[in-house]
């Protein structure tokens, strides 16, 4: 029953455009007119050893896309098509597939490994193709080699596709046996060895009772480390890349192995090709980020029940780690700094130093301080720039009382090198450095300053002549300045920055009209840098502010002029558009939070809000999230003004609330439904049935990005609360899509992931409910919330008999039922009595230590006794 | 298979300054959700209950006599319902007189121990005083007698009491309190909570209240030495559970301040604004100086002397709701005093006292002095004339209120041994 698809697929591939064009059309039509024999003839063309190559590659590579797709509701449609299909179409494929596998041809092998992955990652979880694992390690122990090679990829595709879970211990172990076997040192085919070795890297996740059998665990560790000696530098590579990946999945089973480990890098990290050595690198890098991560649980709530210990194999290896990365600092390459995608030996080294400092802290110092005294004024400039990177490296770790003796030290000789250095790597380095000190060291949080008076003059004077260095010492220059003017936020009402605030404006500026600042980054690191510079100003520069505001939007302004352009154009416009509508967001949100400037500043607002309509209408079907931010912080300034902007506006907000693609826009989108409701009050009214039905469709999508969906609750609320008790019209949908939503999100099953997840949804629906109760209060419809309290109540006690509620979504839910109580009064008194909310959870948070929950839960006991006494 | 990309970020801050200006509009956004709540859990309620609690017409009870005299008897019937807390502070005259005279819990006077003393009241020893409201707003704190008339304007440590930059006092929060002020330590003594940064209290029950008043005042700094931005300091009294030792406790214990009597508040009830039989106040010479009543020169009088109500048919009444009825004024006392209807008019009990029949008034020997003091707003209750009376004759003695607390105890024994033994 299959046909003939050779020379469409040869078509497929023409030149010719409209050749082309033509069999895309037609396999279009197969496809529709009869799927199973369209995949069957596919797959046979997969498997045929006559056909060409190229046909065959083909054949697959539409055979795979039948069956998988990026956009998670078209996968859930493929996956839902094949299962249904013809269970005879599915074997023929299934055989075609798998006899692939021994074809001569690597092309074809190679394809027929993943779309049997596909295959079996839809399969499997439903217990279908249970012969599948037996079928492939069969294969392994026979000849020829090219078939075990093809084999073993296909086992490393599907431990990539499917779940561990999937498959049963008694599989692993003969996946391990068989992908370890072929990693050995004994197998002399070098594919199969690669194949095998990579295979391992996916099969990793699969092995938790193997790596806590000592004996297994032993084999498998002594396998990969062989591998890394292997002759053939891409099998060397792969098995650094399990060692990578064995580093965070099995830390905790590291210790026997780790002197071997670290030999075995430190070799490689010196000796072998750059591509072998970055892995060595990453494979500290990565055991930091594992010990980091154990210590930060340490250091924050010390329970003693953390999972794993640390072994501080980074401390221990320190004497030999430090100097073995130092060295890698030396072998710069020229222009890495102007080339964004460079990754270099020198790079990834500088890199785990910082990590290691972050890791060990004060005890690096003493093992940098020499290397850097000792290169820092060194001829070559790979030595001044390697000495200063491994001091910018270790500013974040160590404590400011060891680090601020010698950051006093060279803070003058580092502002000299950024004006006299005649390297333009070195003073991109000690740009960067400088804006690491601020970082770090300068602010509140440190006690004795590093700034003073008498060298901020100089700093600044220094930092600003910077900026008109290369775009990327510039860049480093803007970035420095950043954290400069943040070490002053909160610092009183008088800023050191304040004498000097108009000419770093103005600099700014400057650096954003620079003909290369579109290089580097080197413009939006200049408005970054103004919006922190504007961020941290204070009541004495309020007027400067308020001048910015013109400036601004005439730049803004002068984007709306140009006609006709170009997509590449279009796209820098918009670009510039959103650094600019993201500065003035940041400016309206300063000025909006105290009244006097905020009146001042008033006078502009039609203006802006001008301004933004404009931006919106740049483009054709999708809004700027950039713009749509600003209108929030407009609309809170505005309050209930806002409501004239709105019958223009309104078509903006709508197009935002339907970018599913571009899901950041929507949840931004949905934001600002909360403060234009807040800002307009029953005003909002006019809009709520359009902004409503929007919202329902939006929570009942599948290709809507779950993220936005808590937000989309909360907004609930925010509409509730605004328009009282006209909600009405809109109580059963609401609640309804509430309470599915609190079903599900009761109980939670999954990984950290998915449990801060569920947690943020249930603060949705918590201040959906608030915002509903409270928008019903003393209205005489207070009574159609009756029958939805039971199950609220069931909910609150759902989710606190499952104790892993996060502080937000407990005092969130506290005041949910202070809100229940406090608008039924007696009509809930003994339904919330009985609630095991109103005894234990209510007694929880009264005497928790979050201030925010203690306050909650005393308003909602109030409320509680009131509904009861009454 | 190709290799996994390990790149790292390079000389690039951790977060971008795009995705810090989401965060600080998602920041901002919640901190005015929860602002737009917390208003709405405030003040609704808060206004609701005030509104609902200013019954037309409350009758004062005065036991401790008033000095000041109002400029203007003038009442104003365009008194408005609607007005909040907040407004009510910045009422003058007879308006806020009026409001204010509507706002207090009174005690009744105790004539008799009620049942279930030991489980059901609290007990503490009433600070010797000038009872005020004090209403703290819009970053300034007004202290107001019962009659309306300012105590003092001050800066205080209670939220929105004083104005300070972090701007913590919002424009919606407020307090009221139930207070006492203590002239020698110059010290206001909180003998009641009614409203709470903006949370209303009437609806919660004594026992909740005064939870709440211990830990919040505590909490504001408002119980700190006095300072700049706050100029008195407030203070709670110790409360006990009315068995023996709590009892005994608040009737001996040493406090701060001068005592006058002991207060009792049933823990059920709620804050009742005039007079109510929840409260209750009791005193001898051991724990008050003002014993019996004291006429406008601050001595004793012989005979014991009461203030009644005139009513359309010559009775005399008292301020209580219903009025109790003490007898009959001669028409010739009426009509030569040129005496109205509702004239409050001050009489001596003669030798005859007072006589009961079944609990009840029976008879009043009534002796007429003349009017009262203009300053007086209402007629005497029943209680406090009773408690004069008895003062006088036969006093209530604290081990009688003992006594009564032990008995108590006996009955809720016996059953229990009985079941020991079975």
């Amino acid at each position: 029953m299959a046909m003939e698809v050779t020379q469409v697929l040869l078509n497929a591939q023409s030149i010719d455009g409209a050749v082309r064009k033509n069999a895309e059309d037609s396999l279009k039509q197969f496809q529709e007119q009869n799927l199973p024999v369209f995949l069957v003839s596919l797959s046979g063309e997969l498997a045929n050893e006559e056909k060409p190559v190229e046909t065959r590659k083909l054949a697959g590579l539409v055979l795979k896309n039948a069956l998988d797709a990026k956009e998670q509701h078209r996968k859930f449609e493929l996956v839902q098509r094949w299962l249904s299909l013809d269970g005879n179409a599915k074997s023929q494929i299934k055989a075609c597939l798998l006899k692939t596998l021994t074809s001569l041809v690597s092309d074809a092998r190679s394809t027929a490994s993943q779309v049997i992955a596909k295959v079996a990652g839809i399969e499997l979880p439903h217990k279908q193709w249970p012969e599948l694992i037996g079928s492939l390690l069969s294969n392994v122990h026979q000849l020829p080699a090219q078939a075990k090679q093809a084999t073993l990829e296909t086992l490393g595709y599907l431990c990539e596709e499917v779940s561990p879970d999937v498959i049963d211990q008694d599989q692993v172990n003969k996946i391990l046996t068989a992908v370890v076997q072929g990693m050995s040192s004994s197998e002399g085919n070098t594919d199969v060895r690669l194949a095998a070795t990579r295979a391992l890297y996916n099969a990793l996740g699969f092995a938790q009772a193997n790596f806590s059998n000592d004996m297994e665990r032993d084999y498998i560790m002594r396998v990969v480390c062989e591998a890394t000696l292997s002759p053939e530098v891409r099998i060397r590579q792969a098995a650094f890349e399990c060692l990578v990946s064995i580093s965070s999945t099995y830390y905790e089973k590291l210790a026997p192995y780790i002197q071997d480990i670290f030999n075995i890098t430190a070799k490689a990290v010196r000796e072998d090709e750059e591509p072998v050595a970055l892995q060595a690198i990453e494979f500290w890098s990565s055991i930091c980020d594992e010990e980091i991560d154990i210590l930060e649980e340490y250091g924050g709530d010390f329970t003693g029940d953390s999972d794993i210990p640390c072994f501080y194999f980074i401390k221990q290896a320190l004497p030999a780690l430090v100097p073995m990365l130092l060295e890698t600092l030396l072998k710069q390459e020229e222009d890495q700094d102007q080339d964004e995608g460079a990754w270099n030996i020198a790079m990834a080294g500088g890199t785990c130093l910082g990590l290691v400092a972050r890791t060990v802290g004060d005890d690096i110092v003493p093992l940098v301080v020499p290397f850097i005294e000792e290169n820092i004024s060194k001829q070559d400039w790979r030595q001044r720039e390697g000495a200063t990177y491994a001091f910018g490296s270790i500013l974040e770790g160590p404590s400011p009382e060891k680090l601020i003796p010698l950051v006093n030290v060279a803070l003058t000789f580092m502002l000299s090198a950024l004006t006299k250095d005649p390297n333009s790597h070195v003073k991109d380095t000690t740009a960067w450095t400088l804006g690491r000190i601020f970082e770090f060291l300068h602010g509140s949080v440190v006690d004795s300053p590093i700034i003073s008076q008498a060298n901020c003059q100089q700093i600044i004077t220094v930092l600003l002549q910077s900026m008109k260095d290369t775009p990327n010492v510039a860049e480093k220059a803007c970035g420095a300045l950043y954290f400069l003017a943040q070490g002053y936020e909160e610092m009183g009402p008088s800023s050191p920055l304040t004498p000097f605030f108009q000419e770093i404006v103005q600099s700014l500026l400057t650096v954003t009209h620079r003909e290369d600042a579109g290089e580097s980054r080197l413009r939006t690191a200049a408005y970054e840098t103004l919006n922190e510079v504007v961020r941290c100003s204070t009541d004495e520069t309020a007027p400067l502010v308020l001048q910015l505001v013109p400036v601004i939007m005439m730049e803004l302004h002068n984007t709306l002029e140009g006609q006709k352009l170009s997509s590449d154009e279009r796209e820098k416009q918009s670009e510039l558009q959103g650094l600019l509508c993201g500065c003035l967001q940041v400016i309206i949100q300063k000025l909006g939070a105290s009244e006097p400037t905020k009146y001042v500043f008033m006078q502009y607002a039609d203006q802006i809000m001008g301004l933004f309509l404009r931006v919106f209408a740049c483009r054709s079907a999708t809004v700027h999230e950039e713009a749509m931010l600003a209108i929030g912080a407009l609309a809170y300034a505005t309050g209930a003004d806002f409501a004239k902007y709105m019958p223009e506006f309104y078509r903006y907000l709508e197009m935002g609330l339907q970018n599913f693609e571009e899901y950041q826009v929507c949840a931004v989108t949905v934001g600002v439904v909360g403060d234009i409701s807040r800002a307009l009050e029953e005003k909002i009214v006019p809009y709520c049935d359009s902004i409503m039905t929007q919202l329902l469709k939006n929570l009942s999508s599948n290709q809507l990005h779950r993220s936005v969906k808590p937000p989309i609750f909360s907004c609930f609320g925010d509409i509730a609360l605004a328009v009282g008790e006209y909600f009405e019209k809109y109580l059963m949908w609401a609640m309804s899509a509430l309470q599915s939503a609190a079903e599900l999100s009761t109980h939670i099953a999954g990984d950290d992931e998915l449990v801060e997840y569920t947690n943020s949804l249930r603060n949705g629906i918590l201040e959906a409910y608030s915002g509903i109760f409270q928008g019903f209060k003393n209205s005489p419809k207070t009574q159609l919330l009756i029958p939805y309290a039971p199950h609220i109540l069931q909910f609150l006690d759902g989710i606190y008999m499952e104790k892993d509620m996060d502080d937000v979504v407990m005092k969130t839910a506290i005041g949910v039922l202070g809100d229940l109580a406090d608008t039924l009064g007696s009509h809930a008194g003994s339904m919330i009595q009985q609630s095991v909310s109103s005894k234990d959870f209510l007694n929880e948070c009264l005497s928790s230590e979050d201030l925010m929950i203690k306050e909650s839960a005393e308003w909602a006991k109030l409320a509680i006794s009131r509904a009861i006494s009454v | 298979m190709a290799p996994h990309d390990i790149r790292r970020p390079f000389k690039r801050a951790a977060i971008s300054d795009q995705q810090k200006r989401r965060e600080l509009s998602l920041l901002r956004q919640a901190q005015n959700r929860r602002d737009a709540q917390q208003q709405a859990r405030c003040l609704a309620s808060s206004i609701l209950s005030l509104q609902s609690s200013a019954p037309e017409s409350q009758p004062e009870q005065s036991d401790i006599e008033i000095e000041t005299v109002p400029e203007s008897e003038q009442e104003s019937e365009a008194f408005s319902k609607d007005l909040d807390v907040r407004q009510a502070s910045k009422l003058r005259g007879p308006e806020v007189r009026k409001w204010f005279a509507r706002q207090l819990m009174l005690p009744e006077w105790m004539i008799d121990v009620p049942d279930r003393l030991a489980q059901d009241w609290y007990v503490f020893a009433r600070p010797a005083g000038k009872r005020c409201f004090v209403v703290s707003s819009n970053g300034t704190t007004v202290s107001r007698q019962r009659n309306g008339s300012i105590l003092h304007h001050f800066p205080s440590a209670l939220p929105a009491g004083a104005k300070i930059r972090d701007g913590s006092g919002s424009g919606q929060s407020y307090c009221i309190l139930d207070c006492i002020f203590h002239e020698l330590d110059q010290t206001y003594y909180v003998i009641d909570m009614v409203c709470w940064n903006g949370y209303s209290l009437y609806d919660c029950t004594a026992e909740f209240r005064f939870y709440w008043l211990n830990s919040k005042l505590e909490e504001s700094g408002a119980c700190n030495a006095p300072s700049h931005y706050h100029k008195f300091r407030f203070s709670a009294v110790p409360v006990y559970n009315c068995d023996q030792s709590g009892l005994y406790a608040a009737y001996t214990g040493v406090v701060p301040y001068a005592k006058d009597g002991l207060l009792f508040y049933n823990k059920h009830a709620l804050y009742q604004t005039g007079n109510t039989p929840l409260a209750l106040v009791w005193k001898d010479e051991n724990c008050s100086q003002y014993v019996i009543d004291t006429d406008g020169k601050g001595e004793i009088p012989s005979q014991q002397q009461v203030v009644l109500e005139l009513q359309d048919d010559r009775k005399l009444v008292t301020s209580d709701d219903p009025p109790v009825l003490f007898g009959c004024l001669d028409r010739d006392i009426i009509e030569k005093s040129g005496l109205h209807t509702g004239n409050l008019l001050r009489f001596a009990i003669g030798d005859g006292g007072l006589s009961f029949a079944d609990g009840k008034l029976e008879k009043a020997d009534l002796i007429y002095l003349g009017k009262s003091n203009r300053a007086r707003a209402f007629a005497d209750s029943y209680s406090k004339v009773l408690f004069q009376f008895m003062v006088r004759h036969s006093p209530l003695k604290i081990d009688d209120l003992l006594a009564s607390i032990n008995s108590a105890n006996d009955q809720e024994k016996t059953p229990s041994d009985i079941e020991m033994v079975g």
